[in-house]
């Protein structure tokens, strides 16, 4: 059997299915299995808690936010007088009420606890009250007196971007001599568009509850994906040490990036007031605060210039995204180089510069969400398909095809070798061929030239997602494994669970090294003080990195009663294994077989540690800002889906009536779970691109903000026919674990395919001779300026070539 | 003091006029498995089950959304939640085929889901019928899931059926049912809460309590308690009010036949109605609100509201419906045109309720389509809604209503549109024609939901698929196959 160490080395090219450890004779549960969610059935009985369900002392106080409504100017005046003079409050306080650190911002300064003199966006937190009742608290808010001397609020990111005004340097990417492939071109391709940004949603907006504990610290529970950073930040405020702070999550109710960063203000508030009180305190915002303080997914202005030769293969060209940052830098350095990393999608780019600014505008500040910046970068290509297509003539997965990553065209324009590049074409072929696309193709060019209003479209796009975080550092996790004297196994690691599944994945993988079932092994609630200075569960790396860190204990743990086991029984230390609850080893011709509970029992005797920890680094990364080269990932995930859409050109109404997708996930862990996160990422991407629209007025004030105004995918959206499949037969040619794939971002991105099947309906009101801008989301009011907009084009390209 | 029954068990219990039946539940019972994911009803976390005899005096179940109901409300009904269903790990069918068909990734949504899965399998025992996707959609379409996308809970929808499980005691103890049929509960007073019985009571109570607020279903009303925290310290609720729970055959003042509909008749109680006889104004109900606010939102309120977003208005005024409005000086009928006055200002005096509404019977020539545009198909609020009514007499059009809502501050007809085409054959050149006297109808307004550019062409388009498909009824014995007008998922 191979050893972890062994699985640190990249397999070799040929390996796609010889190297992998198969699974041994399955226990229950096992890992590769679909086995159900840890917390299906606390799920569905409703005794799963979430934190505005946990029990607390009954002199425990709620906190509300006083946020600013105007989005940029300074404060002239702030009397909390009657704020604090309200029926049951209890405590107020603004930034001068904090002791330690002002300003919370996680990797870059700028986010200041709450407004220190000036306003920086609509819906700041200027202060903070703590009452009797959550109720009672929000009440009180309503009593301030805020006088803010309104000056105009930067609201245009190109505008910003062109001025220089930026929360992030500039950086720029480049590959070969871009100027000369595009003189040297047959057609080029140029457009702009613009991709609008996403609300979280989550269904369970930013909660957490901090205890005051003994000496000066803090307990705090959070639905929050990066504990540690919340950990750190808190005691800073407070100007206590890390050690004083613990920091707890049993699972969130939906994260999708929205808690990476914007989970610990909450928590710093909660603790200020908790050390202040000296009780414990709970904040939760309502869905209305919720969506106008936190950051969103980036809106991006995208411009492009791309040369083609007569067949519509790019040879090069200028790539530009402008990433609406919002007020504060935040995760917006990373987000962008992520757009820039994504930029080609599964194409070569040939000859290309990408360039990416990270704007500063007065809204809240931007952050991480599902696909990190990627799905906003593979916009720009995914448009430059469609309107290659439309110029060269050629049906446009004909035309994506021939662009994709290929021998000879391997290379990023980061300088990063594509690999598994025989799985790309395979899967595009296989789904090509699955979904039927040529004959549906046929069929629907026939219907839409008989057809005056309604119009059919079809698209197949491909996804190729970069896995790492691309700070190099965040790439480790840690774990903590112990077996208890009755057997019973207990791990935690760094990773949350946010519904992904990851616990149910790290205690398949626990159970699969120790060979149990998976109801002997346990997980219980992250916590800082189990496993410290974690990374974020975020990047889709939570199994890699964190069921790596289990193994690794478990592997560990293993060899060390491997050890004891020879020496106390007498056996073969060689080809000693531990399978369906037994230790199974051979003592000279004959095989002993050691039921785990007695191992464990005599090993508890004989002073064995049955406690380990392990730890895991992605190897082999590395990325260059200086020349703006390397390889900033591990591996790709790919995955494709054709999608065909039905709309009324005259209204701009559309329906979604098939989607096939077939999704690379290498060796599953969990292939219910795995899909369940391709379909939801799926479901999610085509609500980014179709009815989720954020909406300010021109005062910078959101006015979508709440459920009434901002449309998230319902159950009627999901497609009448949705066939989901995962690629089969292709393990990951990194050593990832049990090579597996990362899966929770990569699917997000297959929903382009829905906006391209609309900008294919939309081509057909030209005869498929015109691309039709269509900027996202593709609301119905979009829509439907397009089809106007190409029967326009239509029409004046008939008259002007009879 | 509200008495009702909380998963089997009765329950006494005092509370302000405004508490809802969520904080009811986590705040003050420490029932914290139904979830608030909006307090404004759109998500449908909050999802439970409500227990009402029927007039067989058996209970059926419906789901609401506990944020935006009234506490109060739950006099005399039996109250279900999700901690209800399972006793230990024994699972209703339809929490296990959740789990079996891994229909839960975060959870969260997951309460909701469930109870409205829950409705749709006692619904189905008590009326068995196919569950179509359109039945599915009306059963699920309130429950917003942010993880899984969907396809797992479908499953576990269409397999709940066949899935075994754990049956709750209370499900077939027909005493409760007859508990809760004869004893509805004391009428809450001291609260400030009032549940008059009949007419005249809900009219002395109005002249009594001139500052109460009127509710039935909640679905609007309610959130100015969850999003503005307004301490509502009088509410009149008008859903106990026998009087304006009537549906039956009628005329209205000048003879004409039709239906009259009590103001707190339910949209879900108008649907075999609808059906039956208008079908354009049915298919919008499945596209009004989400299964949870047709459960427990009225037409009346709907009117009363006097949005210009409201979805029924423009079809009240393409039917030419009347409303009976009655104070204490009597009744009196006038017609819904009549009745929207200004930006959510109506007729309704201070001392008046809305009675009833009455939809005059459509006569077999004439047409009635109603289109709704919207950023989402289900449970979203129009930028646009179109409702023309119409006859083609000899030829010519007559009779033609074209009313819009999101065009002005108030539901209401293109006055000039209808006399483009009133009286004309329906030709291309009279369709542009109303098309152009659409400019001088409305100067809609941009908001949220669209702007006034894109509502200004999205009507022009409604008119221009009016004149498509009386095109195409003109041409349906012709030999030319009929083109399709309008996606299915949208059409009537």
């Amino acid at each position: 059997m191979r050893t972890l160490t062994d699985l640190t080395t990249p397999a070799s090219a040929s390996s796609d299915t010889a190297d992998t450890p198969r699974h041994a004779p399955a226990a229950k549960g096992f890992s590769g299995s679909a086995a159900r969610h840890e917390s299906a059935v606390k799920h569905v009985t409703g005794r799963a808690a979430y934190i505005d369900d946990l029990a607390l002392p009954a002199d425990a106080l709620h906190l509300a936010v006083g946020l600013s409504p105007v989005a940029s100017g300074r404060i002239t005046g702030l009397d909390l007088s009657a704020v604090r003079s309200a029926p049951g409050v209890v405590d107020v306080i603004s930034v001068a009420d904090v002791p330690g650190h002002t300003d919370i911002g996680p990797v870059f300064p700028g986010d200041p606890i709450m407004a220190d003199g000036e306003v920086l966006y609509a819906g700041q937190v200027i202060f903070c009250v703590a009452a009797t009742s959550h109720r009672a608290a929000r009440q009180a808010v309503k009593k301030a007196r805020l006088e803010i001397d309104e000056v105009e609020a930067s609201l245009d990111p190109v505008a910003a971007a062109e001025a220089g005004d930026v929360v992030r340097p500039t950086h720029r990417q480049q590959s070969g001599d871009w100027e000369a492939a595009l003189a040297g071109a047959t057609h080029v391709i140029e457009d702009e568009q613009f991709v609008g940004g996403q609300e979280h949603f989550y269904l369970e907006g930013q909660a957490c509850v901090v205890h005051p504990t003994e000496d000066e610290g803090v307990m705090v529970h959070t639905s929050n994906q990066h504990p540690s950073e919340t950990q750190k930040l808190i005691a800073e405020v407070l100007g206590i040490p890390f050690h004083a702070v613990t920091v707890e999550v049993r699972r969130m109710g939906g994260g999708f990036g929205g808690k990476e960063t914007q989970a610990s203000p909450w928590a710093c508030l909660a603790a200020l007031i908790a050390r202040r009180t000296g009780k414990s305190c709970r904040v939760r915002l309502p869905r209305a605060e919720d969506m106008k303080v936190t950051g969103k997914r980036h809106p991006f202005h995208n411009r492009y210039r791309l040369g083609v030769d007569e067949q519509g293969v790019i040879q090069g060209g200028d790539i530009t995204v402008i990433g609406d940052c919002g007020y504060s830098p935040d995760l917006s350095e990373a987000i962008v180089d992520r757009a820039m990393f994504h930029a080609d999608n599964a194409y070569s780019l040939g000859q290309a510069r990408v360039t990416g600014h990270r704007a500063r505008t007065s809204t809240a500040s931007n952050t991480a969400f599902r696909g990190f910046g990627g799905p906003q970068g593979m916009m720009v290509i995914e448009a430059a398909m469609e309107d290659i297509a439309r110029r060269v003539g050629e049906d446009p997965l004909t035309v994506r095809k021939r662009n994709l990553y290929r021998q000879g065209r391997d290379q990023t324009h980061y300088g990063q070798t594509v690999d598994q590049i025989t799985l790309l074409h395979d899967l595009i072929e296989r789904l090509e061929t699955s979904s039927d696309y040529w004959s549906r193709r046929q069929a629907i060019t026939e219907f839409n030239a008989d057809s005056p209003v309604i119009r059919r479209g079809l698209a197949l796009t491909p996804v190729k997602f970069g896995i790492s975080f691309t700070a190099q550092h965040l790439n480790q996790a840690g774990a903590l494994l112990h077996v208890y004297t009755d057997g019973s196994v207990m791990i935690n690691h760094g990773g949350i669970e946010m519904g992904q599944g990851l616990h149910t994945k790290v205690c398949q993988v626990v159970a699969r090294e120790l060979g149990l079932d998976l109801e002997a092994v346990r997980i219980s609630a992250s916590r800082t003080d189990k496993v410290p200075n974690t990374s974020p569960t975020a990047a889709s790396s939570g199994a890699d990195l964190n069921g790596q860190a289990a193994r690794d204990a478990a592997s560990k743990l293993k060899s060390r009663l491997f050890d004891f086991a020879a020496e106390r029984y007498q056996l073969d230390r060689q080809d000693m294994r531990l399978e369906q609850g037994e230790l199974i080893a051979g003592i000279g011709g004959s095989e002993r077989r050691i039921a785990w509970g007695e191992l464990i029992q005599d090993a508890y005797l004989g002073r064995v540690s049955l406690s380990e920890k392990g730890f895991y680094a992605t190897p082999l990364i590395h990325y260059d800002r200086a020349s703006g080269s390397g390889r900033p990932f591990y591996y790709f995930a790919y995955g494709a889906a054709v999608a065909e859409v039905a709309l009324d050109t005259l209204t701009g109404e559309y329906q979604v009536d098939r989607v096939d997708i077939l999704h690379d996930v290498g060796d599953s862990l969990n292939p219910a779970i795995d899909v369940g996160q391709v379909e939801g990422g799926f479901i999610q991407g085509m609500g980014w691109l179709t009815s989720e629209e954020l909406k300010w007025n021109e005062r910078g004030q959101l006015t979508s903000f709440g459920p009434a105004t901002y449309k998230i995918p319902a159950y009627g959206d999901l497609p009448a026919t949705f066939n989901v499949e995962l690629m089969q037969g292709h393990p990951n040619s990194m050593a990832s674990i049990y090579r597996s794939k990362a899966v929770g971002e990569p699917p997000f991105m297959l929903g382009m395919s829905v906006w391209c099947a609309l900008r294919d309906a939309l081509a057909s009101l030209t005869d498929y001779r015109q691309a039709v801008r269509l900027d996202t989301p593709a609301t119905p009011e979009r829509v439907m300026a397009a089809a106007r907009l190409a029967r326009k084009l239509h029409e004046s390209r008939a008259g002007g070539t009879p | 003091m509200i008495e009702f029954f909380l998963n089997g068990r009765p329950r006494r219990v005092d509370a302000e006029a405004h508490l809802s039946v969520l904080d009811l539940l986590r705040e003050r019972l420490n029932q914290t498995g139904t979830k608030e994911g909006c307090a404004s009803g759109d998500c449908g976390a909050c999802t439970v089950a409500i227990g009402e005899p029927d007039a067989d005096g058996n209970l059926r179940y419906h789901s609401a959304n506990a944020c935006i109901m009234p506490a109060h409300q739950l006099n005399g009904r039996h109250l279900v939640t999700v901690e209800g269903l399972s006793r230990g790990d024994e699972l209703h069918p339809c929490q296990a085929a959740m789990v079996e068909h891994h229909g839960s990734q975060c959870g969260f949504c997951t309460p909701g889901i469930v109870m409205s899965l829950f409705t749709l399998h006692e619904d189905d025992r008590a009326r068995p019928a196919p569950l179509t996707p359109e039945r599915l959609e009306a059963a699920l379409g309130g429950n917003l899931c942010r993880c899984t996308g969907y396809r797992p809970i479908r499953d576990a929808a269409l397999a709940m059926g066949d899935t075994p499980g754990f049956r709750p005691e209370w499900l077939d103890d027909d005493a409760l049912a007859r508990t809760l049929a004869t004893n509805v509960g004391e009428p809450a007073t001291h609260s400030g809460f009032y549940q008059p019985r009949r007419l005249d009571e809900l009219v002395e109570l109005r002249a009594r309590h001139p500052d109460a607020r009127l509710v039935a279903g909640g679905t609007d009303l309610w959130l100015e308690v969850t999003q503005n925290l307004a301490d509502f310290t009088e509410v009149i609720d008008v859903t106990r009010v026998e009087q304006l729970k009537v549906l039956e055959a009628g005329h209205d003042a000048s003879g004409r036949p039709g239906m009259w509909v009590g103001a707190a008749v339910t949209y879900t109680q108008l649907e075999p109605l609808f059906a039956e006889r208008y079908p354009a104004f049915h298919h919008l109900l499945h596209r009004l609100g989400s299964g949870q606010v047709r459960n427990r939102g009225t037409l009346g309120g709907n009117v009363a509201n006097a949005s210009p977003i409201g979805d029924t208005p423009p079809v009240l005024l393409a039917l030419d419906a009347r409303l009976r409005l009655t104070g204490p000086g009597g009744s009196r009928e006038l017609a819904a045109a009549d009745f929207f006055i200004d930006y959510k200002k109506t007729a309704l005096a201070p001392d008046e309720c809305l009675e009833a509404i009455f939809l005059p019977t459509l006569a077999a020539d004439r047409q009635l389509k109603v289109w709704k545009l919207s950023k989402r198909r289900e449970d979203d609020i129009s930028a646009v809604l179109g409702a023309f009514s119409w006859t083609l007499n000899d030829g010519a059009l007559a009779e033609v209503r074209l009313a819009f809502g999101g065009m002005a501050a108030i539901p209401a007809r293109a006055t000039g549109a209808e006399a483009a085409l009133e009286g004309h054959a329906p030709s291309p050149e009279r369709f542009a024609a109303a098309i152009d006297a659409l400019t001088e109808d409305f100067q809609p307004m941009s908001d949220v939901r669209g702007s006034s550019d894109y509502r200004r062409h999205a009507a022009a388009a409604l008119i221009e698929r009016l004149r498509l498909v009386v095109a195409d009824a003109a041409s349906q014995d012709s030999q030319h196959p009929t083109q399709e007008v309008m996606l299915h998922a949208y059409a009537h």
